[in-house]
């Protein structure tokens, strides 16, 4: 298929329905209204379901049903709706519905702002919801990649069965860019039999299914934590994704940056090349699991002093980073989270002055 | 002559973990003959509240949703709006429907999903141990109403079925009760009435079920369905409150 100039919001809207869901559930949020407002007219002409909710408490619980019928199902939303929808994710992670959402993040706490921010890094890597669960996080880093994540991430959520939590930064969902959509994607097939409510006559087995997340017995709820944490802990043997820029130099800085934020630190590595500063980046593509060996190996390179974790957030990835390095280097952040993006020139200064300092 | 009256297929054999006195074994047993007699089992979904019927589902023999209290009207809503050629039901209690789920169960009847809701009210929260709910009545004591409900500060109780059948949505609302064998060929009929609606992809459907709690009410059995009889069904009129056209 040809490249098509879409706004990130409705890119993702199309990929999901390329990816085989037709059943999409939401609250109107801004910045990423759009995705709802597309498929509100979008999913009718394929015979989908789209239906606005209440409240994102209500879509979260909406998106429970659905998913626990077998049903594939999406739900996009912006931070304030996702802290509403946190209590939901804590069920559907607990009850394994492989349900996907997508957060187009905007500044907080609070009403904050409606402008660009990557201030819930920990609700959708820590949690946000209640118990011991992870959801498995992307972060795109362009519209493009916003396409390919949605895509994967019913699969993943059906391979797991947990839900995949997308983060986007506002400008993903605002912006317009060239995408491409794979000609032809064949959703992969999934039995749900096993465990789906789906009507005990459509199965073969004839028996009853029961979703649930309520365990009494001591014993019969750790057991259930250990099966979610084995989950956790194949997640991060198997799904861990990153890039890196500039990687093979020698570079005595390394950045850490994700989404929208990590493109405008390449082109402020590319200007301190060509002042003869070299300066490597590590982007995460999934945010849980973290790619922490991928950022290990990268901060003990010889020729690296220092690790800064760039984020437009006051240091919430950072802490993942530290954590990954292991004191190998002194791990420093910058950032900013009112809305306005860093510039290239504020994050050469930084990377300067940051780099005199530790030597 | 041959068995003319047995446990319906749609109720398992487990012992209930309900106190003596409550209704919600009779009305469970409604439900199932229900079921049985529309044929429905292979093809119905309940949902189980917060609360005294979380595990609704270890009586019944067929799929089963557990919801987050207050939540079961918005996962009926999803199941039913991608598959809906399933029954669902929910089965919540008041603390559940009139407090906590207030705002999903009235954008649920509202927008006419097309599930089944059997309320069962008996004016307290009863598995936290008989706290106040919207539903207690006046001057009626409880854990945290201990010198009975006062309507100064909390207000009348919500008179649910009333309240839904003031939507314009066509709907199916009606107030029954279980307390005496009277009432429950009644309550049957209107739980088959809801179901049936249900089938012929009519409307929402709502059966509240006026019930007892002699455990946190501090009475025996027989003194809480007197009490229910003199003061619970005197403001919790029984009736249909509305009918689809």
């Amino acid at each position: 298929m040809a490249k098509v100039l879409m706004k990130g919001n409705e890119a993702i809207g199309e990929a999901a329905i390329r990816a085989g869901c037709l059943n999409y559930f939401a609250y109107p949020i801004t910045p990423q209204t759009e995705v709802a407002e597309y498929l509100a007219r979008r999913l009718p002409e394929v015979g989908g379901v789209f239906l606005q909710g209440e409240s994102e408490v209500a879509v979260s619980y909406m998106l429970f049903g659905a998913s626990a019928c077998g049903a594939r199902v999406l739900t996009t939303s912006s931070s304030p709706g996702i802290s509403l929808m946190s209590e939901g994710l804590s069920y559907m992670t607990a009850a394994q519905c492989p349900v996907v959402l997508v957060n187009i993040m905007r500044g907080g706490p609070g009403l904050g702002g409606i402008l660009p921010s990557q201030g819930d890094y920990f609700q959708a890597t820590k949690g946000g919801g209640h118990g011991d669960y992870r959801l498995l996080v992307m972060a795109p880093a362009s519209v493009q990649e916003a396409v390919e994540m949605v895509m994967q991430a019913f699969s993943l959520a059906e391979k797991y069965r947990n839900p995949v939590m997308i983060l986007g930064d506002g400008l993903i969902g605002q912006m317009m860019e060239p995408v491409e959509f794979p000609d032809e994607y064949k959703a992969e097939p999934s039995n749900k039999d096993a465990w789906a409510t789906n009507g005990m006559g459509t199965r073969k087995s004839r028996t009853r299914n029961l979703v649930k997340t309520l365990y009494l017995d001591p014993d019969e709820l750790n057991n259930h934590n250990l099966l979610l944490k084995s989950k956790y802990d194949r997640m991060k043997q198997e799904e861990v994704r990153f890039d890196t820029y500039n990687a093979d130099s020698d570079y005595q800085v390394l950045i850490v940056s994700y989404g929208t934020m990590s493109r405008v630190c390449i082109t402020a590595i590319d200007n301190l090349k060509a002042a003869g500063l070299e300066v490597g980046m590590l982007r995460p593509q999934t945010l849980f699991p973290f790619p922490e060996k991928g950022v290990h190996a990268a901060a003990s390179k010889k020729s690296c002093k220092i690790v800064i974790s760039v984020e437009m957030s006051m240091g919430q990835m950072v802490e993942d980073v530290e954590r990954s390095v292991k004191g190998q280097r002194p791990v420093e952040w910058y950032g900013k989270c009112g809305g306005d993006v860093p510039t290239p020139e504020e994050i050469m200064d930084v990377v300067r002055a940051k780099l005199k300092q530790s030597s | 002559m041959g068995k003319t009256y047995k446990k319906p297929e749609a109720l398992s054999d487990n012992y209930t973990h309900y106190c003596p006195g409550c209704t919600h074994g009779i009305i469970h047993r409604l439900v199932a003959e229900v079921i049985d007699e529309l044929g429905i089992r292979d093809r119905t979904v309940g949902i189980a509240p917060v609360g005294c019927a979380v595990l609704a589902y270890n009586y019944f023999t067929f799929d089963f949703q557990e919801a987050a209290h207050g939540r079961a009207p918005a996962m009926a809503t999803g199941i039913k709006r991608v598959r809906p050629d399933l029954m669902v039901f929910t089965y919540q209690g008041d603390g559940d429907l009139a407090s906590i789920g207030l705002s999903e169960i009235i954008h649920a009847a509202n927008r006419g999903e097309k599930f089944t809701t059997v309320f069962v009210n008996n004016a307290v929260y009863g598995m936290t141990g008989g706290q106040m709910a919207p539903t207690t009545m006046p001057d009626q004591r409880t854990t945290t109403s201990p010198y009975g409900r006062n309507v100064e500060e909390a207000g009348m109780p919500i008179r649910m079925a009333e309240l839904l059948a003031t939507l314009a949505t066509p709907s199916y609302i009606s107030r029954h009760t279980v307390i005496r064998p009277k009432y429950v060929i009644r309550a049957k009929n209107a739980i088959k009435k809801a179901f049936t609606y249900q089938l012929e992809n009519r409307c929402f459907s709502l059966v509240e079920i006026v019930s007892t709690c002699p455990t946190n009410w501090g009475m025996t059995p027989t003194e809480a369905l007197d009490w229910t009889e003199e003061k619970l069904l005197a403001y919790y009129k029984l009736g249909e409150y509305k009918t689809p056209e």
